[in-house]
């Protein structure tokens, strides 16, 4: 059982929380036509699945309701940090 | 190398004369400098790989390299179901191809897999899920594999410990009669024996830490016991695809999560068939050693832990306990987790690769066991003729960019 530090609300178990997949995936501009499928392809359905540390996207959905990004080891369960929505992964600028 | 078949009249010599003349079933053997094909992951899929390899395709020089002990990943953690009730097209030919496949598998390699068709329920829950089975049994019997119908009273006069009234309501149901449970270390052995005797060499404790390529081919391996020269790679490492695929640069539709299972203390026979229900996502069986195994759902989060989360572990035992309040006394005696290669529209992905000579068996998720044979099969005729068989070229890594999903999960309403 995972036990989550929600910024907002402290500490809590796994099942008061909703996952929301990878963190940090960018959208391609739906505008620009010079996108390939390629490109498109790695958006939608690639993933980094890296085994050891995964920046990651809760929401405290029985709790506060509200989202927030997550480092955690994906060996270990051990969460590293927990950091802001739209703020770049710790140690990057 | 040829192997002493295994019979009754041996097994009667053998208690005769103390059990003295066994031989191991296969060659623990030391990795050389060079093989004409390497496959990482010494489970179902990649022994099988191996096996028709040098059976069906007379290729001699063959290994697979796994990185702990054969059988000692998802091979192991499974719950040995074998069905091929399949909705798309695609998909029921596969699986079905492998269900038969299991059917003459015992014979095939002269070992008991212990393979029991003893049927397959799927129980409805509600009235949509119920106009859901009756879609999912037309599209199967269009297919051409059998699937039947089930009234609540027929459902009770096949497993009459079932509470039909809890609050998971059984309001129908079909069947597949020729699934059925295997053994799933039998099978695993099965195909290493039979890999072995036709000179493949299978090496464990011999972890891939590269994939070396030269002007976009593959040329061969890094590994922990040294590099080995291949020209063709075949990876199937499951849960652990993405990080082998990456060392060749390839990122890959896959998450990895931890799909979970149990087995209870061994009880006197009380089920004699599998129950499936999709919306709790329990499979529940009886083993020919009494212990009622029950196949989980997978933690939603990803994981390489191959540890269950408490959370899902209670939600599916106190699910499983409202269908079947008889085993509430029942004490669980292991709970496990394999780490399991999930990818977008539940269907593998297999084939051929954008670098020439490295090839895929990856994102079985949660039903890669059941397509071990066929899965082994077809593998090994890809990587010979270097393209896709006909029935795996839909399965194919490019499936993706071309918007050709198989979306099994979304056709059945459960996870495979």
């Amino acid at each position: 059982m995972l036990r989550i530090p929600c910024p907002h609300c402290g500490v809590r178990d796994e099942p008061e929380f909703v996952f929301g997949g990878p963190a940090h995936v960018v959208r391609p501009d739906p505008l620009d036509a010079t996108v390939s499928d390629a490109t498109w392809t790695q958006y939608l359905f690639a993933r980094d699945n890296p085994r050891g540390l995964h920046h990651e996207r809760w929401c405290h959905a029985f709790g506060c309701g509200r989202w927030f990004n997550v480092a955690r080891d994906t060996v270990t369960h051990e969460i590293r940090a927990v950091y802001p929505m739209g703020q770049a992964r710790p140690g990057e600028h | 190398m040829t192997r002493p078949r295994y019979s009754l009249l041996r097994l009667a010599r053998e208690a005769f004369t103390g059990n003295k003349g066994w031989e191991p079933a296969w060659r623990d053997a030391e990795p050389r400098a060079s093989y004409d094909v390497v496959v990482v992951g010494g489970g179902g899929h990649g022994l099988a790989t191996a096996y028709y390899l040098t059976r069906a395709h007379g290729v001699r020089s063959v290994a697979v390299l796994e990185k702990g002990y054969i059988g000692g990943g998802n091979s192991g953690r499974n719950t040995q179901v074998s069905r091929s009730n399949y909705f798309y097209p695609v998909s029921s030919s596969f699986y079905d191809r492998s269900l038969r496949l299991y059917e003459s598998l015992a014979r095939e390699l002269n070992f008991n897999v212990m393979l029991s068709q003893r049927g397959l329920i799927a129980l409805a829950h509600s009235e949509h899920e119920l106009e859901l089975t009756r879609r999912w049994v037309n599209g199967i019997r269009m297919n051409g594999v059998d699937a039947e119908e089930l009234s609540v009273a027929e459902i009770a006069r096949r497993v009459p410990i079932l509470n039909l009234r809890s609050r998971y309501p059984v309001l129908g149901g079909f069947t597949q009669a020729r699934a059925g449970i295997s053994r799933h270390d039998a099978v695993i052995w099965a195909f290493a024996r039979g890999a072995s005797a036709g000179g493949a060499d299978i090496v464990q404790g011999c972890e891939v830490t590269g994939l070396r390529q030269q002007g976009g081919r593959i040329v061969g391996v890094e590994t922990s016991r040294g590099s080995i020269a291949a020209d063709r790679v075949v990876l199937s490492a499951a849960g652990h695809s993405s990080v082998l695929a990456g060392m060749a640069g390839l990122r890959l539709p896959l998450t990895t999560m931890a799909l979970q299972a149990m087995v209870t203390e061994p009880v006197k026979p009380i089920l004699d068939t599998v129950v499936l229900s999709g919306a709790i996502h329990a499979y529940v069986s009886q083993g020919d050693r009494g212990e009622v195994v029950i196949g989980g759902g997978a933690d939603v989060y990803n994981s390489y832990s191959q540890r269950g989360s408490l959370a899902l572990f209670r939600n599916t035992v106190a699910a499983t306990l409202e269908l079947f309040p008889c085993f509430s006394r029942l004490k669980i005696m292991r709970q496990w987790a394999g780490a399991v290669d999930v990818t977008p529209d539940t269907s593998p992905i297999m084939g051929l690769t954008p670098v020439r000579g490295l090839y895929l068996s990856c994102g079985w998720g949660t039903g890669g066991y059941k397509a071990i044979p066929a899965g082994g099969e077809t593998m090994a005729w890809t990587v010979v003729n270097d393209r896709p068989h006909p029935l795996i070229a839909a399965f194919s890594l490019d499936r993706f960019e071309q918007g050709a999903l198989i979306d099994e999960g979304a056709a059945a309403g459960v996870a495979h």
